[in-house]
């Protein structure tokens, strides 16, 4: 049980995970409102604690190991995004535990941090140090990110005049320059013109294969089966069934055939 | 079961699992709501595990001070990366015009300039005794000023980063630090301009300005952090806070000199911005500040890193769920 007895392994557990989100209407988020209410003796306490509690997360208990690729599945607003976010950090619990060890790489929104005034090269550099590589790890990459992106000298000028085709390239090379320990997807990244995806599709298969621990939440089966060995249905906040890909993925779909 | 499970968060210990809340899920679900209110925050700690990356994040209502500590020392640690956005920021706002980030040192020049003509005139003064004073007042207020106004956009404004990445806050807080830095260091070329025009040599006094500085940079941070916690949950803060300020750049002796007081003084004694003024103008204008200004400044401090550090320790967490 104890992430110590695992050296130099990644693996990442939840306990009793729950994350809930105040909804901050117009009204509550306004510090007169809230003053208001202090003062009045809750008199107002109608208006300015309305407040909606959205649960997107109930006792989440989870727990992965070096070799595990998970896919998260469930329907829209199960809480799949907000599970990975409070497995990379993002949200810490609300209640329970996140344990993680390994370097987590969020792959959710690639294009992060990318300045359109900035040249190829420093968006690579600036990417590189939000990803937490330091300044020597980068240049280190940098050929091998240049070489992918092929975009030559367009690296030399400002990434606003890049078409989206040549910005997808340079975001995706960036964002897979490294091996990190944990990868979490937000659907699976599939990028660019037909003859980059090819290559891209290669890079990110080596990619997750270096990684010890994948969390993909997709609405695919096809690429669940294709990357996964382990899946989590999530539904309404809360796990509804973990085990293998295959029996997960089937109890699933036969559940949202009946509804169908 | 109730009374344990919430009191079971806070006697964890670092790195210790209590498997022991683990609930029937009916009676955890039951009392969902009494949690959500009880265990606003969660500890925090980031720690080397050899050359693996542990993390845990973790409910709970305590001051997460570990945590805290953390973030700050993590910040510090990714310098590379605030000295980078903080510079691209300043960058950014100039980029494709020909004088760049000058143009603020060209506005605060004009500024400084016919203010102090048409002020040394006013008061009846000597504008070489009055354009120095107004001067360096106003680079000061001006870098103090940018702390609370733009404190307020401090965590909203990066909410695409809070969202998609754990990066420890603080990294924020020293980029804003450091692009305000950058500022002032251009908009200081006006100091040296002066000087060279009046013939006027602080001397080795000087130097007592940076100390000061130093000073002012650690409350403004301060200060910036807590403005763009409170901003991020209310969201009319930033509106108070700019009203605020230009009230208190009238009533701070910057256009005018304390000695106009009389016997008022109190105005300018009790004026936490007027003592945080006067440990970076007056060595720069050649002359020691007092001693109650010294340890006005140090209170101000000490009261204001134990406050601000307090309520980044109790809600730092919150700060994802805010923006």
């Amino acid at each position: 049980m104890a992430i110590s007895s695992i050296n130099n392994k990644s693996a990442l557990s939840l306990e009793n995970v729950s994350v809930s989100f105040p909804i901050y209407h117009g009204g509550s988020r306004s510090l007169k409102k809230s003053l208001l209410f202090r003062g009045s003796g809750g008199q107002l306490a109608s208006d300015a604690s309305h407040r909606i509690v959205v649960q997107a997360l109930r006792n989440v208990s989870l727990e992965f190991q070096t070799g595990d690729r998970v896919a998260l599945i469930g329907t829209n607003g199960a809480g799949k995004t907000t599970l990975l976010r409070a497995m990379a950090g993002i949200y810490e619990p609300v209640t329970g535990v996140v344990r993680s060890l390994g370097r987590i790489s969020p792959m959710f929104d690639i294009s992060l941090g990318i300045d359109g005034d900035m040249s190829g090269y420093d968006n690579i550099r600036l990417r590189g140090l939000i990803l937490g590589l330091s300044a020597n790890e980068i240049e280190d990459r940098m050929r091998d990110i240049v070489e992918f992106t092929e975009l030559g000298d367009y690296l030399d000028i400002p990434v606003r005049t890049y078409s989206s085709g040549m910005m997808t390239r340079l975001t995706f090379a960036v964002a897979t320059c490294f091996a990190p320990e944990i990868v979490l997807m937000d659907e699976w990244i599939v990028a660019g013109d037909a003859a980059f995806l090819a290559k891209a599709q290669q890079r990110i298969e080596t990619f997750v294969k270096k990684a010890g621990i994948l969390v993909l939440a997709s609405h695919s089966s096809a690429i669940c089966r294709e990357w996964c060995n382990k899946a989590v249905w999530m539904e309404r906040g809360e796990v509804k069934l973990h085990g293998d890909i295959e029996s997960v993925l089937d109890s699933y779909n036969n559940a949202r055939e009946i509804t169908a | 079961m109730a009374e344990r499970l919430r009191t079971a968060p806070r006697g964890y210990k670092k790195r210790s699992f209590h498997v022991s809340n683990r609930l029937p899920s009916r009676q955890r679900g039951s009392h969902a709501i009494c949690r959500i209110i009880r265990h606003m925050t969660t500890i925090l700690d980031d720690e080397p595990h050899k050359s693996l990356r542990y993390l845990v994040t973790r409910g709970g209502t305590s001051f997460a001070l570990a945590a805290a500590f953390s973030d700050i020392r993590n910040g510090l640690a990714l310098w590379p990366l605030w000295l980078r956005l903080g510079w691209n920021d300043i960058l950014q706002r100039y980029r494709r015009s020909m004088l760049g980030p000058f143009w603020l040192t060209a506005s605060m020049a004009i500024m400084v300039i016919s203010l102090g003509v048409l002020y040394a005139e006013l008061f009846n003064t000597p504008i070489q005794d009055f354009l120095p004073y107004l001067c360096v007042g106003l680079l000061v207020w001006n870098l103090i000023s940018s702390f609370l106004l733009e404190g307020g956009a401090l965590f909203t404004g990066v909410e695409s980063y809070i969202k998609q990445i754990r990066l420890p806050y603080s990294v924020y807080v020293f980029r804003s630090g450091w692009s305000k830095l950058i500022i002032f260091a251009h908009n200081f070329v006006i100091y040296f301009g002066i000087l060279l025009y009046f013939g006027i040599w602080p001397g080795a006094v000087a130097l007592l300005a940076i100390p000061g500085l130093l000073l002012v940079l650690l409350n403004g941070a301060a200060a910036t952090l807590f403005i763009g916690m409170v901003s991020a949950r209310f969201r009319d803060v930033p509106q108070l806070i700019n009203s605020v300020v230009q009230i208190v750049f009238f009533v701070t002796p910057i256009m005018w000199r304390p000695e106009l007081l009389r016997s008022r003084t109190f105005i300018a004694d009790f004026n936490p911005f007027y003592h945080l003024l006067e440990i970076v103008r007056a060595p720069l204008l050649g002359s020691l500040p007092s001693a109650k200004s010294y340890i006005a400044v140090l209170l101000i401090t000490s009261v204001n890193v134990v406050v601000v550090g307090a309520f980044f320790a109790r809600f730092r967490s919150r700060i994802s769920y805010w923006v």
